[in-house]
């Protein structure tokens, strides 16, 4: 190993593997903790870091290899197994349940009763107000969860994995939603609890967070360890090399060709939140023919919302959208396709795919109606269609009838993306396009978005990676509370002015804003 | 019979595509195995006036359980179809010997085809009900049908205060009769029921596998989500398998009371639960998205054979319908081993590649 320090090895990854239908996730991954230290944890999208941690929070099993706990072997069954064990996780994504109050979450599994088994409910919101209290939250215990902004959700989500008191607690991207002074604050949570001897794994994107806390820096790159260091030893260089491996990301150069006229617009488009506000909060906005438009935002800044809004998705949103100067009247997302608007969306798994079905009649299912006569769908004509596109957008399937769940994570949003191109559309929706897919794939999603807006298409694409949307947009706009809070063309756009409009739409104070739902 | 291949699911992955392929055939496996089981154990099992006989009576399950297997793929469930069958017996029955009144001194009467009709349409609009209380109220289907399986059995005893409606000879000089050729006619030496299923399993199979409507339907249970952000009209997809389901029912009403020329009220109780095994035993995955129609009529048979088979051995009703229960559990207890089984071999193999 090529990391040393003075702390403890609390737990240790040997071999380990993770495979899921379609994709290997982690690849022989050796990886260790260790106890009173920051261990932190960075690769990009997709290269394994949130398997990795599952793993060893008891989420899922490893195929292969094995994990030793102070020296002991040991296989956890269950999240619960490796909470008795003290190991403690804050999810990337939220595991609250809506339903209940914040005292609820924080105890759940765990509920405090009294002699006759019947939940102490005045006890647990007590002790739950104490953990919130260290968060300086402004959360009250008896809170619906599902009434709170998604920031104080997640630290709702931290307060729960610190009341474990576990002796490692895993915190996957904890400030993704987080403000700068909600993030401070974190901070001094985390050094409290190193103090206090708790090996902490730290997982997150923004590398100058990672170094300011961080003791131990493990990298990841599609699934495999790449780099483990002290975090004295290394720079900002060091870790980018080791993410992205000699291979610099392949962002497939502009050919600087002029966008044409307007062909689609977005006028004062409102989506109400169900616990009131609006999670898209009247947005206006044009895209030309063959331009790229980037929309930078956070977690929960409502970039997917208004692409559901554009689809035809919400029947509430108000506004109105054009297409090429005319007024798109349609509501429902059927007729919307074939007005000519296709969305790619955020979550493939959930929005994208069918899994069970084969790539082939994933790929058509939603441009059937182009191989049909009378009736009756034309199977060469399909069969044409489908190779095709496999062919142009470089789908490693090796019969297009296999189910699509067998591809690759790459290649699965290829298919997605592909289903959207047989619509034969004027305006493209993609929500995180590059989300958990291995590099090369990337390269070629980004690839084809080149050329795609080389043949004239809008595209309108929402990412929360900050070199992806610097490299790839005509014009970059800022989405942060579901209000449009920043508009650059590339040419003046710069990475430190989009951070700064993303955090425009919370109000100068998060206290203040925090009582928004009272 | 089909036990196995479930004991051999224990055996390493290497020998497993063979293991595989057995596992998916095993309804067929099945099928085969009842007949060549019964033309040993049962005496005159194999003469063609039995096969015949059988036929006719697997051919009124393997109706209602088409029209399941659609509902079922699409995610849903339809209990309603036994009542349903019940009601348009009623209906037709009604309309041979009493015709319509009009109130008005008048009473119409229909032909034996005009009838066939109508009934057909009360069945699809009773399927329509059970889709719009699911697409527009969101009624889970399971209560959904539930509440319609009690109306609609309802209806059918109010229409005759509970009572048969006998003797549907109907009269010459009004036009009526002939309301006995769908149960008892023959076409080239086979009934006419045979010849009716034939059609609408061809037209069934041919619309799953052939058209936009069964690709859909397909896609909205395999991902109701996915699916309409696809732009598949997922309501109307809905509605459709439940009218589909609905006029299948409507044809085994009509069925079952022109073989009886009577109608009773009480025709189809429990239907539903038998299609609901036909089309599990088919291979229809209750969690939507996986079916077939072949595969369902195979099942249909396979339930088929096995009650008739053992009635003719004197096997007793009450352990028929214990063999029936297990040989339910046992293959689904096989679908979900195949499952686990596919998904081991090839995460096994990926591991090992990558």
């Amino acid at each position: 190993m090529t990391a040393a320090g003075d702390h403890d090895v609390i737990l240790k990854l040997e071999d380990v593997s993770k495979v899921y239908s379609g994709t290997v996730a982690v690849k022989r991954a050796n990886f260790e903790v260790r106890k009173g230290a920051v261990n932190v944890l960075v690769g990009e999208n997709g290269a394994g870091k949130s398997t990795l941690m599952k793993i060893i929070a008891g989420v899922e099993q490893p195929t292969l290899g094995r994990i030793l706990l102070e020296g002991e072997e040991v296989s956890f069954s269950s999240s619960g197994d490796a909470v008795n064990r003290g190991i403690g996780m804050v999810f990337q994504e939220l595991n609250l349940f809506g339903n209940l109050s914040v005292a609820e979450n924080i105890f759940a599994t765990r509920e405090i009763t009294n002699r006759f088994r019947k939940i102490d409910s005045r006890e647990q919101e007590r002790r739950a107000a104490e953990f919130l209290e260290r968060l300086q939250a402004g959360i009250r215990p008896d809170m619906l969860v599902e009434d709170l902004r998604i920031g104080q959700q997640q630290l709702v989500e931290i307060a729960k994995a610190v009341s474990l008191d576990a002796r490692i607690l895993i915190m996957d991207e904890p400030t993704s939603a987080l403000s700068a002074a909600e993030v401070e604050i974190l901070f001094k949570v985390i050094a409290d609890l190193k103090a206090r001897g708790v090996a902490i794994v730290y997982i997150s994107h923004r590398l100058e967070e990672l170094i300011r806390i961080g003791d131990y820096i493990t990298v990841l790159r599609d699934g495999r360890i790449t780099g483990q260091e002290t975090m004295k030893n290394v720079d900002t260089q060091w870790i980018v090399r080791q993410m992205i491996g000699s291979d610099a990301k392949d962002f497939a150069k502009a050919d600087g060709h002029v966008p044409g006229e307007e062909i689609f617009r977005a006028e004062d488009i409102c989506l109400p939140r169900v616990t009131g506000g609006l999670a898209v909060d009247h947005v206006s906005l044009s895209l030309r023919a063959g331009e790229i438009l980037g929309i930078y935002g956070l977690m929960g800044a409502g970039r997917s919302e208004l692409f559901d809004c554009i689809m035809g998705r919400h029947g509430h949103a108000t506004g109105a959208i054009f297409i090429a100067g005319k007024k798109v009247k349609e509501r429902d997302t059927t007729r919307r396709i074939r007005r000519g608007l296709a969305l790619i969306p955020e979550d493939r798994q959930r929005d994208g795919l069918v899994s069970i079905l084969s790539v082939a009649s994933n790929l058509t299912l939603a441009s059937l109606s182009r191989f049909v006569r009378l009736f009756h769908i034309g199977g060469a004509k399909e069969n044409q269609a489908v190779t095709q596109m496999v062919r142009e957008l470089a789908i490693k399937v090796a019969d297009p009838a296999q189910e699509v769940s067998s591809l690759s994570g790459g290649n699965q949003q290829k298919v997605v993306i592909g289903k959207a191109l047989l619509t034969g559309p004027k305006v493209l929706l993609m929500d995180e396009p590059s989300r958990g897919i291995d590099v090369g794939a990337k390269a070629d999603v980004f690839r084809t978005m080149r050329k795609l807006s080389r043949d004239g298409l809008g595209i309108l694409f929402a990412t929360s990676d900050l070199d992806e949307v610097m490299a790839l947009s005509d014009r970059i706009a800022v989405m942060s509370n579901g209000k449009l809070t920043g508009m650059f063309d590339r040419a003046e756009a710069t990475e430190a002015a989009l951070v700064a409009a993303s955090a425009l739409g919370h109000g100068p104070v998060p206290r203040m804003e925090s009582h928004a739902h009272d | 019979m089909t036990d196995i291949p479930a004991k051999a699911s224990v055996a390493s992955a290497s020998s497993g595509s063979v293991l595989l392929t057995l596992m998916k055939a095993r309804t067929f496996i099945a099928l085969i195995a009842v007949l060549i089981f019964f033309s040993i154990a049962a005496p005159n099992f194999l003469s063609a006036a039995n096969l015949i006989l059988m036929s006719k009576h697997v051919a009124l399950n393997a109706f209602l359980a088409m029209g399941m297997t659609f509902v079922i793929i699409t995610g849903g469930i339809d209990l309603s179809v036994g009542s349903i069958v019940g009601l348009c017996g009623m209906v037709a029955g009604y309309l041979v010997l009493n015709g319509i009144d009009l109130q008005v001194g008048y009473t119409i009467y229909f032909n034996v085809f005009e009838i066939a009709l109508i009934t057909l349409a009360v069945g699809i609009l009773i399927g329509a009900v059970n889709g719009l209380l699911i697409t527009r109220l969101n009624v889970a289907p399971f209560i959904a049908t539930l509440g319609v399986l009690y109306v609609a059995r309802g209806l059918a005893l109010l229409s005759s205060d509970g009572r048969t409606f006998p003797n549907l000879v109907g009269k010459p000089d009004l036009g009526t009769t002939g309301f006995g050729f769908l149960g008892a006619g023959r076409l080239l030496g086979l009934p006419v029921s045979i010849w009716i299923l034939v059609v609408v399993a061809v037209g069934a199979a041919y619309l799953a596998k052939y058209t936009p409507l069964g690709r859909h339907i397909f896609a909205v249970g395999g991902n109701e989500r996915a699916a309409r952000i696809s732009g598949v009209r997922v309501n109307m997809v809905k509605m459709f398998v439940y009218m589909f389901s609905g006029f299948c029912a409507a044809v085994v009403g009509l069925i079952i009371s022109s073989e009886l020329m009577a109608s009773h009220p009480a025709t189809g109780e429990s239907f539903e639960l038998n299609a609901i095994a036909a089309a599990v035993l088919g291979g229809t995955s209750m969690s939507g998205g996986r079916g077939t129609i072949g595969g369902t009529i195979v099942g249909a048979f396979v339930i088929g054979i096995l009650s008739d088979g053992l009635v003719m051995m004197g096997v007793s009703s009450f352990w028929q319908m214990v063999i029936k229960g297990l040989v339910i559990i046992v293959a689904v207890v096989v679908d979900q081993a195949q499952r686990r089984l596919q998904s081991r071999v090839t995460l096994m193999q990926m591991a090992k590649a990558g």
